[in-house]
Formats: structure tokens, C-alpha cells, sequence
């Protein structure tokens, strides 16, 4: 096949949504797209447990804490789930973990904020993973294989995680009023980072054209965080919670809630690093990384003493017998 | 994409149509093993995702942790990548179009009175 043949092939694959393999022809910056894409993910899972993990020890019962323990240990399968699937594309998981370090590759901004307190543990798992909830969904259906396995089995996990922060949100606001205070707080600090999180809006991204081409994506920044929106201030009514922007408002023409400006100063800022934890989350992941350094090394020299020590025992074995 | 032959057998060898071509290390990296998952007695094992360990042992207990929080499985099989050996795309054709013409293997190819029964 020539590669005007493979183009058409893989176009053909796309447009018959046959899902691209690992082994199968892709264009260069396809390939570069879903590296760039699912390894970001994989950051951002990796990256999320820290402002949780802060919280396990001060979990306010020990259900609270078995959950949450739960909760972040699944943010870690997630995690290796999809650098698995970037893999798959001829990354190896050292770059990948590289480029995080370097600060060459992303994760979601949203973790560079701080949990200053146990309703922060609420907001996070009722708004932030709602939103990575809206985003996901979608890529159940994405076109690259892997990828798309993989966010099955994130997307079955979820669930639970948005579940159980709207019950600590729930239980906060049902309490005294210190608590409802407490939660209404963690709502006022976590929306609008929440809705940044679907990314800029469709005129300022410049990826998102080429990706629902690829079918990497298959609904716009804007159309997911309007969706997100949406649901979640029928949510926020339900327990009594105020949504922070005071230019909300329903409208019977769109039959969607029409909402304020975005920062989108705060957003870029963050992303070029100056969020109030930035530098915080990625010193404890390079910290944890160059701490376990031993770990790895020892891990594989004792790997490589077993075999020799089984081969010797099977020859020994062998010449007795 | 060099990088990935030692660690998924002949995977990839016709890759020289798309890719980066950097070429990185990963001697230092716990090879890549594949997981394979049995629900419940009685089904197959299914493949269910890779991960990295030092030995086929560490696997296993990754793979538990990583595969198994929600009881998927009650058995669990480890293959370090490289030992897979995979047919190539390009060959679909050559290897599965024969399969095509051949709908007398099916059942309802036959046509056979309604008024049979037991068959």
C-alpha cells in the first residue's frame, strides 16, 4: 500500500467508526494528538490524588476514610490505565513521567488548587469529577481502541466518586450552620474552576476541530461544560446550595442556563504554572518519584537474582535426576 | 517507533508510516506485562490491560490491585508484552477476506421446512 492507500484506509476506518488499533496505520499527528491527550489524562489522575491524600488522615469518620482511600486508589488504577494506552502509541511511561517533571507535558488545572477544607473533599468529588464525569462519557466512544477500553473502565469507577462527594456536600448542608456555611464555601471556591475545567471555549481551541474530525472527541469544550451546568445547578438547589454567579439565569429560549463571564486570566495563568499549588504538586510527585528510585532498582536486581536462582536449581534438578 | 519492539514482540514493526522516532531507553523501566482476567469459573480469560512489574509474581499482584478492586476476577493470568506475537492489519485481507464466501458454514444457510423439529 502506498500512503495515500493507508490515508484513505484509516479515513475509511474513521468514517465508518471502525476503532483504530495500535497496529494500524495513523497519520503522524493523530498519533501525536492521543499521546498528548491520553498521557495529560494519565497526569491529571496521578496528580489528583495529591489534594485528596491530603485529606485521609483527617477524614472525619472512619467510613469517610475508607471511602476516600478508596476513592484515590482508584485515581492511581486510572492513572495506569491510560499511560497502558498511551503506551500503546510508542511512548514509554519513563518519558511520559519525564515530560510531567519537566513540566513539558499538562495535567487538568484544576488540581493546582488548594483543599483548605474536609467540604473541599465534597466540592471535589460532587463538581470536579462530575465535570471529568461529562468529559468522559464521550470518550467511551473515542476512535483509538485502547483509549476508548480504557475510559470504559474509568468511566464504570466514576461514579461512585461523584456520588459519594455530593453526600459529604449533602450531609454538610443538612448540619449545623457552621457546616452549611462550610460547604456553601467549598462550592463558592470550586465552580468556577470546575467549569474551566472543560477547557477554552471552542473559538480559543485550537485542537478541537481536528480531534472531532479524528473522533477523538465527539462534543465541544463549550457544549460539555453547558451540559455540566445544566444538571449541576438543579443539584446544587436540591441540598440548598447557592451556584457563586449572580448572572445565572434560566433561559426558556435555549432551554439551557445562560451564565456568566469566565475568567479565562485565571485559567491561562494557572496553566502556565502560577496557580496557588503548582509548584507544590509537582515537587510531591518528583519527590515521591526520586524516593522510590531504590525501590525500582531493588525490585529488578531482585527479579534478576530469583530467575538465576530458579535456573541454578532447575540444573541442579536436572543432573540428580 | 523503535522503542516498542523489545517490549511487545514483532508489535509494530510496520509502524515506519507513522510515529515520533525518538529513540528512548527504557532498559531501566520494569518490563510491560499484559493481564488477562477470568470473571468467574466456568468463562475464559479475557485480556484486560497492561502494567509494569519487576517479575511475573509483582504482575500478579498488580494486576490484582490494579484490575480486581471490584471483584472482576477470581483468576489472573500474566504475559510479559514481548511474548505476544500478533498477525499484521495489512494482512487482514489475505488472512480473514477467504472466510467471506463461505456462509454454508452458518446454519441459516440451509433452507429447510418449518414443519422440522429437533434440529
Amino acid at each position: 500500500m502506498t500512503t495515500k492507500s493507508f490515508q484513505e484506509h484509516f479515513d475509511n476506518q474513521i468514517e465508518n467508526e471502525v476503532s483504530i488499533e495500535p497496529r494500524d496505520w495513523m497519520p503522524d499527528d493523530y498519533r501525536k494528538t492521543l499521546i498528548r491527550q491520553i498521557s495529560q489524562h494519565a497526569h491529571s489522575e496521578i496528580v489528583g490524588m495529591l489534594p485528596e491524600g491530603n485529606w485521609i488522615t483527617r477524614a472525619p469518620s472512619l467510613r469517610r476514610k475508607c471511602v476516600l482511600l478508596a476513592k484515590v486508589q482508584d485515581e492511581g488504577g486510572h492513572g495506569l490505565y491510560l499511560y497502558s494506552a498511551a503506551e500503546t502509541l510508542g511512548i514509554s511511561r519513563d518519558e511520559m513521567i519525564e515530560q510531567l517533571h519537566s513540566g513539558k507535558a499538562k495535567y487538568s488545572s484544576i488540581f493546582n488548587y488548594p483543599t483548605i477544607t474536609w467540604a473541599d473533599m465534597g466540592a471535589i468529588g460532587w463538581l470536579v469529577d462530575g465535570a471529568a464525569i461529562m468529559n468522559q462519557v464521550p470518550l467511551c466512544r473515542t476512535s483509538y481502541g485502547p483509549y476508548a477500553r480504557a475510559m470504559v473502565r474509568v468511566c464504570k469507577e466514576e461514579s461512585f466518586h461523584q456520588r459519594q462527594g455530593y453526600e459529604i456536600m449533602m450531609t454538610l448542608a443538612n448540619g449545623t450552620e457552621v457546616q452549611k456555611k462550610m460547604a456553601q464555601d467549598a462550592l463558592n471556591r470550586w465552580w468556577w474552576p470546575s467549569i474551566m475545567m472543560f477547557g477554552p471555549s471552542d473559538a480559543d481551541s485550537p485542537h478541537t476541530a481536528q480531534s472531532m474530525k479524528w473522533r477523538i472527541k465527539r462534543f465541544s469544550n463549550d457544549e460539555l461544560r453547558q451540559k455540566f451546568i445544566d444538571v449541576t445547578v438543579e443539584q446544587a438547589k436540591l441540598i440548598g446550595l447557592t451556584v457563586p454567579d449572580p448572572n445565572l439565569k434560566w433561559n426558556e429560549e435555549t432551554g439551557h442556563f445562560d451564565f456568566g463571564e469566565i475568567n479565562w486570566d485565571e485559567f491561562w495563568n494557572v496553566v502556565k504554572g502560577n496557580g496557588p499549588c503548582n509548584k507544590e504538586r509537582l515537587q510531591a510527585r518528583q519527590k515521591a518519584w526520586n524516593e522510590g528510585a531504590w525501590v525500582r532498582e531493588a525490585a529488578i536486581a531482585h527479579a534478576q537474582k530469583s530467575k538465576l536462582k530458579a535456573a541454578k536449581n532447575n540444573k541442579q534438578k536436572s543432573e540428580t535426576a | 517507533m523503535k522503542n516498542i519492539f523489545h517490549r511487545y514482540g514483532d508489535y509494530g514493526d510496520r509502524e515506519a508510516a507513522g510515529g515520533e522516532n525518538t529513540h528512548h531507553d527504557t532498559s531501566n523501566e520494569w518490563p510491560l506485562w499484559e493481564v488477562f482476567i477470568r470473571s468467574k469459573a466456568g468463562l475464559d480469560h479475557k485480556h484486560a490491560g497492561s502494567l509494569h512489574a519487576a517479575d511475573a509474581a509483582m504482575a500478579i499482584e498488580n494486576a490484582r490491585d490494579v484490575y480486581t478492586r471490584r471483584m472482576e476476577g477470581v483468576s489472573i493470568w500474566v504475559v510479559e508484552s514481548k511474548y505476544v506475537h500478533a498477525s499484521d492489519p495489512a494482512d487482514a485481507e489475505m488472512l480473514y477476506e477467504p472466510a467471506n464466501d463461505k456462509i454454508y458454514r452458518h446454519p441459516t444457510f440451509y433452507n429447510l421446512p418449518d414443519e422440522l423439529k429437533h434440529m
